[in-house]
């Protein structure tokens, strides 16, 4: 350690801002990588590390500071210009084509032996090469579109090597990764760093941070506002970094009895929007004062089930059954009617509307019944009342009830779309992702009002690609994969392990 | 009718096909290149309008037929400059500003054909030019052989561009800009200048297949092109954006409208109907399209500007 510590860093930042409109996006940051490192870049969303990548990547210029590489001042005008320094980036969303092969992708930008021509040989066989050296299994000829999100990932990396990059920046790589695609992702990135590379992550996964990181720095509000290691902290230290005050990363659970079935789905078949079954053949039950955790990667059906439930996407066939109606064929506001609160995967999309005030949101169900509107005419004086009293409630930090909804963070939309939902005392709740793209501390709420719907005698359904979330609130777990529950688990039971293996398909009913 | 004279009137009827595809795949093949970069231009009809009356003016000064298409194809890159610059620098919207340009062309064609002609005055075309032995072949010889240069120009740029799109490294870089230009871009390939040539280099085929009609038919009057800039566009999705596809949805077009012309020759179609008969390569098409262009995807990044970081 101590060794290390003297060496010169690859990369140093040194007094980074970076400014926006109204918002210091990056404020004097220091930041470093050593070689054979991995140097993680721990913070909330809007905490600046996505700028600060982002500066390093030649996207953006920052106002003031200095970047050295090796000790020398350079200059990052372009992603062209980073990568010519030996930086190499792998995007969150992945920067591929996925109409062109893996060959043709990797190829992009280089400079050809053949002059205009293409030459996608010598470059197939040295994706070959780089794939056997590192273990990252891919086919050159393949289409983009024809691989699973790992092996796109394996993708974006090879190109990051082909191009010699000595720094790789990995931005939330394992966003969209199965936990198995995880662990193994881990070793080839470890492997990267015992070769002599530098490895920025980043991540707002303590768990994955904790596993990975030789280093850690912590940003809030674009300030660094710690440095520690693995071995000097654990997931409360860096919650708290990250937050600025103590945070309860699983809410409390108080025994409950669990009561009737409210929500019962018998045989259900539903289309995607590709036309092929997306949920087939799905079964399962949500008791009164339990909640279940749906776990699985995105695009498995999960969408599609909860929009069948809530009554915007018509099932083929089979049998939903709310609170002891049948709401199979229901249109959404009839399914409301009998007791479902919804709470959509897309919050600015089906969940709020941006243009509107928080007021007028906050009442968008009931905005035609007593006594928000009386014989067609709204309210105001009700309305205000009552958005004044939810807003209170479920503490939506806003400067008003006539803010634009558009203007609040993404976690005081979705504590206002809760406080909505929740508000109409609901008989099955259902969440889609409740807490993507939530700061902590939102989260951390959002959790523990979820969790106290177990008390109010509520079913809930919570969908979550976010496994330590359908950890912490679930007291059953099913997995879902190809439209299937591949098995429903009791949370005690349930390791990371066995959940993993059922969100990649194996089966343990069987 | 006996045997041969069905045969003279077949191989007359495709040959003029073709001829008649020749200036909708100049037209499509430049609208395809530009779309594959990720940018729709809905101007091509104006394009060719301009395209058409600067190759005619240009003829009826000089008499010199290849400066016509010159003039025709520079006309095309100065107005692919200018809508390059209103929707890759200004990002203007880019449905709207094709309907624009359409306008502009439609508009400055005539009133310069006013200004400067008044009344038409026909121009010589192209004189067939007769491939050497090939011509010679019987039917095939006079079907595909005979005929004027813009005619063999035209369809060897249909694998020239097929070559360009997949075995060049500038191809490459279209193909993707068209699809993910983020990807592109972070890979250190420029977006603005791959859209700013696909752009330029579309719209000089749009005036090259202006330039081509008003050769072909001697003249030039108001709204020459009839919305064939449109049907080009329909070519596109028809063709799959691809060089091979566009060809064959042209040769399609082409061939229906001289068969609708033949049969009101031969009479078979009554005149009252001879009207609803010249909708008829329209028909076509659109019915093609619905069912051939459902099972292909456009390019992702179609109309959408692209801003680094936005």
């Amino acid at each position: 350690m101590s060794s290390q510590l003297n060496e010169t860093p690859m990369l140093q930042m040194k007094g980074i801002t970076k400014r926006f409109p109204g918002v210091l996006a990056s404020d004097n940051v220091d930041f470093d990588v050593r070689a054979g490192e991995v140097h993680t870049l721990l913070g909330e969303n809007g905490a600046g590390k996505s700028t600060l990548m982002k500066i390093l990547y030649g996207l953006y210029q920052q106002d003031e500071g200095e970047i050295l590489l090796n000790g020398k001042v350079i200059n990052l005008t372009s992603p062209a210009n980073a990568i010519s320094h030996g930086i190499g980036m792998i995007h969150q969303h992945f920067m591929l084509v996925p109409t062109l092969t893996v060959a043709e992708n990797v190829s992009l930008g280089l400079k050809s032996t053949r002059g205009v021509l293409t030459d996608l040989k010598t470059v197939s066989k040295r994706i070959t090469e780089i794939s056997k050296s590192f273990g990252l299994q891919v086919y050159p000829d393949e289409y983009v579109w024809q691989l699973s999100v790992g092996e796109r990932q394996r993708v974006e990396i090879i190109k990051a090597l082909y191009r010699d990059a000595s720094i790789l920046i990995l931005d939330e790589p394992t966003a969209v990764l199965t936990p198995s695609e995880v662990d193994d992702i881990f070793v080839i990135f470890r492997k990267l760093a015992d070769a002599g590379r530098g490895l920025v992550f980043i991540s707002h996964k303590l768990k994955e941070v904790l596993d990975l990181s030789d280093r850690i720095t912590v940003l809030r509000h674009g300030r660094v506002t710690g440095e520690t290691t693995p071995a000097q902290s654990d997931r409360h230290d860096l919650a708290r970094l990250m937050v600025g005050r103590a945070v309860k990363l699983a809410p409390d659970k108080p025994e409950v009895a669990t009561g009737d079935a409210l929500l019962r789905i018998e045989d259900l078949y539903v289309a995607g929007d590709r036309g092929r079954h997306a949920v087939q053949g799905l079964t399962m039950e949500v008791k009164s004062g339990e909640v279940l955790g749906i776990a699985g990667i995105s695009g498995n059906g999960q969408r599609e089930l909860a929009e069948a439930i809530a009554g915007l996407r018509t099932p083929q066939s089979g049998k939903i059954t709310i609170n002891g109606h049948d709401t199979t064929f229901c249109k959404p506001g009839q399914v409301r009617d009998v007791g479902l609160s919804y709470v959509p995967e897309e919050r600015m999309k089906d969940g709020a509307v941006g243009d509107f005030d928080v007021k007028e949101n906050l009442i968008l169900l009931n905005h035609n019944r007593e006594p928000f509107c009386t014989n067609g005419f709204l309210n105001f004086s009700a309305i205000r009342a009552h958005s004044e009293k939810l807003v209170k409630e479920y503490a939506v930090k806003t400067p008003s009830i006539d803010t634009c909804t558009k203007n609040l963070s993404g976690g005081n939309i979705q504590k206002l779309i809760m406080a909505r939902e929740l508000d109409a005392n609901p008989k099955v709740l259902l969440a889609s992702q409740p807490t993507r793209g939530v700061d902590i501390g939102a989260a951390e709420y959002i959790h523990e009002r979820i969790s106290q719907q177990r008390q109010n005698g509520t079913a809930s359904i919570v969908i979550s690609e976010d496994l330590d979330e359908v950890m912490a609130l679930s007291d059953r777990i099913a997995v879902m994969f190809d439209g299937k529950i591949m098995g429903i688990v009791k949370q005690e039971d349930a390791t990371r392990e066995s959940i993993g293996l059922m969100m990649t398909g194996e089966d343990q009913e069987a | 009718m006996s045997d041969s004279f069905a045969v003279m009137i077949i191989v007359a009827t495709i040959a003029s096909g073709i001829r008649l595809a020749t200036p909708f795949l100049l037209a499509s093949l430049g609208e395809a290149l530009g779309q594959r970069s990720g940018v729709l231009n809905l101007g091509v009809d104006g394009v060719m309008l301009l395209g058409a009356f600067g190759a005619y003016y240009a003829v009826l000064q000089t008499s010199n037929l290849y400066l016509g298409l010159l003039v025709g194809i520079g006309l095309g890159l100065l107005i692919g400059l200018f809508y390059a610059f209103i929707t890759l620098n200004l990002h203007a919207e880019q449905g709207v500003s094709g309907i624009g340009i359409y306008l502009f062309g439609l508009g400055m064609s005539d009133l310069l054909f006013q200004k400067l002609v008044g009344t038409p005055r026909p121009i010589l075309p192209f004189m067939p030019l007769e491939i050497p032995v090939l011509s010679g072949f019987p039917i095939v010889g006079e079907m595909l052989f005979q005929h004027s240069i813009i005619v063999y120009i035209a369809f060897a740029l249909v694998p020239i561009m097929s070559f360009v799109l997949h075995r060049t490294t500038y191809g490459l870089n279209v193909r993707a800009i068209g699809e993910n230009p983020e990807a592109a871009d972070s890979l250190g390939v420029s977006v603005m200048f791959t859209r700013y040539s696909a752009i330029i280099i579309g719209n000089g085929l749009a005036g090259l297949a202006g330039a081509a009609l008003a050769i072909e038919l001697g003249i030039f009057q108001q709204n020459l092109t009839n919305a064939m800039g449109f049907i080009a566009i329909a070519l596109v999705y028809f063709g799959a954006w691809s060089p091979k596809g566009v060809m064959i949805g042209s040769l399609v077009f082409g061939l229906v409208q001289s068969i609708v012309l033949q049969c009101k020759t031969f009479g078979v179609i009554p005149r009252s109907a001879s009207d609803l008969a010249s909708m008829a390569p329209a028909i076509i098409t659109i019915l093609a399209l619905v069912v051939v262009a459902k099972r292909f995807k456009q390019p992702s990044a179609l109309t959408k500007p692209y801003v680094r970081g936005g």
